[in-house]
């Protein structure tokens, strides 16, 4: 039980966090179009991070005869506690190393999920199904980017350089397994590598080789920027304890 | 044709509520009275992201983010629409940003007040989307086609904008007293900036008559006004919460509220620019479109190289 309760909070977790940063854009964006475009993926997220946390809540509710809810989980959790992956909570940058966290990130989930869907449990299953959906249009819009900036102006190609550069180390952490994952990680990777290197191709870019992976997020072990981030998005819960919304 | 039988035949469509289509002759007044008011209206979608997209990442539960998120999004939409039904007009978007930019073009100045607490995400959607809607459903029905057809869409949003806006507040009226104090601390702020939404008093405002005749407005401003003020005083007795006006009384024989006096030094000192907010809503508009330079080039380069090599294999 608790290596289900486990696994859906880190998928929950990332969601989450992936959708709180992404959500800065709103209103910030390039142009209307793109702001309107990350928000839909912000929503996204935001959305399957609730379907997680709302099983994960009725788990934990049931085992410990207690009354959690989504929101408890969200909001009442510490930094040691969140086990989403540390490319998740890290500053937004431009809009070259947003777009390519999301590209990096959203192929990783694809397989992922297309893994989780093949799960015995059937809750989980149906999640990953209906999120399915989303991911394909993710790896579309966020592909679509990497390619214009890589092969766009020059100013772009060195900023998605950059990027590649910044979150490379952090891919890593995909593919290291934790001792609750349900799902083999380690094997993903192969395909994982194939898809970025399709779409770096047509974006002319490179991929890094022998980079040292940056993790521990998994585990609850993460970079200076996630208190941060839990600090804003858990400020009222935390200011007016039991208070309902 | 001479002009005078061209106008002639112009107002014989207004008078007979036939819409005004992009390709249809139209005096330039006309013209250029709706690329104001419609791009007005859209920089006011757009600059009024701002104060609710403050909010965002500190929205109380994963619900109310996921709400808030949306409402942001809708708004960034109907700036698109707008934008668009302007265009129609031969007013090309950039012209229309850049005027916003350098403060040439106005947008609602009920966006230069600031968003302090989370109960303002209520008050806004409540009070604010509550008098933006009054004078949109009067739009629906305007005179020039792509504005009325855009603004039956935006309406169906907005409605429901309101109506979460005051349920958001009807959760904190029966919450804890801190809650409750939010609550009301919000509709205190909002109340009288929310009344100013709807312009000077018609004897001071400059633009209406025409307007009127051109049936770009149908309703003046007062009238509006006091079918706010009638429907929130009605509404605020659900939410156990007051109006800060002392004069707020119903009026028997007008079978209207009575209400106190606006405070006009402040209108007009926020129009003018010394709002709390202006600054920084202009800064930050400015700031997203400087910083997104770079991309909009990027993918125009990418654009123009894909169409070449399109070109290039099809020869």
């Amino acid at each position: 039980m608790s290596q289900t309760i486990n696994q859906t909070l880190q998928l929950a977790d990332t969601c989450l966090i992936l959708g709180q940063r992404n959500s800065e854009w709103c209103a910030h964006g390039p142009i209307l179009e793109q702001d309107i475009a990350i928000t839909n993926i912000t929503l996204d997220l935001i959305g399957q991070a609730r379907n997680f946390y709302q099983y994960a809540a009725t788990l934990i509710s049931k085992n410990e005869n207690k009354n959690i809810t989504e929101d408890t989980l969200a909001y009442l959790r510490t930094e040691r506690e969140f086990k989403n992956f540390l490319i998740c909570e890290l500053p937004n940058g431009d809009w070259a190393n947003t777009v390519l966290r999301q590209f990096f990130f959203s192929c990783f989930q694809l397989l992922l999920f297309e893994e989780l869907e093949k799960n015995s449990d059937t809750q989980l299953a149906a999640i990953a199904t209906k999120s399915l959906k989303e991911i394909k249009y993710h790896i579309k819009w966020s592909s679509e980017w990497v390619i214009r900036l890589g092969d766009g102006t020059e100013e772009s190609n060195n900023r998605i350089n950059n990027a590649v550069q910044q979150l490379w180390p952090y891919t890593g952490e995909f593919f290291m397994p934790a001792d609750y994952e349900i799902i083999s990680v380690s094997s993903l990777k192969e395909k994982w590598l194939q898809s970025i290197k399709d779409v770096f191709d047509e974006a002319t870019l490179t991929i890094p080789q022998n980079i040292f992976m940056q993790s521990g997020g998994k585990d609850g072990v993460h970079t200076e920027h996630l208190g941060y981030v839990l600090s804003e998005l858990q400020y009222l819960q935390r200011v007016y304890p039991g208070a309902e919304w | 044709m001479s002009i005078h039988e061209l106008e002639k035949i112009f107002q014989n469509k207004i008078d007979k509520e036939i819409k005004i289509e992009p390709k249809d002759w139209m005096p330039e007044a006309y013209r250029k009275t709706n690329i104001r008011q419609i791009s007005q209206h859209a920089h006011s979608e757009i600059v009024g992201m701002l104060p609710e997209g403050n909010w965002i990442s500190r929205a109380p539960s994963l619900k109310r983010k996921a709400i808030l998120i949306a409402k942001v999004q809708d708004e960034a939409g109907h700036g698109l629409y707008l934008y668009s039904a302007a265009e129609t007009l031969g007013s090309s978007r950039e012209q229309m940003i850049d005027d916003l930019h350098s403060g040439k073009a106005k947008y609602s100045s009920i966006f230069n007040y600031p968003t302090l607490t989370w109960a303002d995400m209520g008050a806004v959607g409540w009070l604010v989307d509550g008098a933006a809607i009054l004078n949109q459903v009067m739009l629906c029905r305007t005179s020039y086609g792509p504005y009325a057809r855009a603004m039956v869409r935006i309406c169906k949003e907005e409605s429901f904008h309101q109506r979460q806006g005051f349920e958001s507040l009807l959760v904190l009226s029966k919450g804890t007293k801190e809650q409750r104090d939010m609550c009301q601390d919000a509709i205190n702020r909002w109340w009288w900036p929310s009344l100013m939404m709807f312009g000077p008093k018609d004897s001071e405002s400059t633009n209406s008559d025409q307007s009127i005749k051109w049936k770009i407005k149908r309703k003046t401003n007062d009238e509006l006004r006091q079918q706010f003020v009638d429907m929130i005083a009605e509404q605020v007795k659900l939410l156990g919460m007051t109006l800060p006006d002392p004069h707020l009384k119903w009026n028997e024989s007008r079978k209207h509220y009575d209400f106190g006096e606006i405070n006009w030094d402040e209108f007009w000192n926020v129009v003018k620019g010394n709002g709390p907010c202006n600054k920084q809503r202009l800064e930050a508009r400015v700031k997203a479109h400087e910083e997104g330079t770079w991309v909009r080039e990027a993918a125009l380069a990418y654009a123009v190289k894909k169409q070449s090599r399109t070109k290039a294999k099809v020869a």
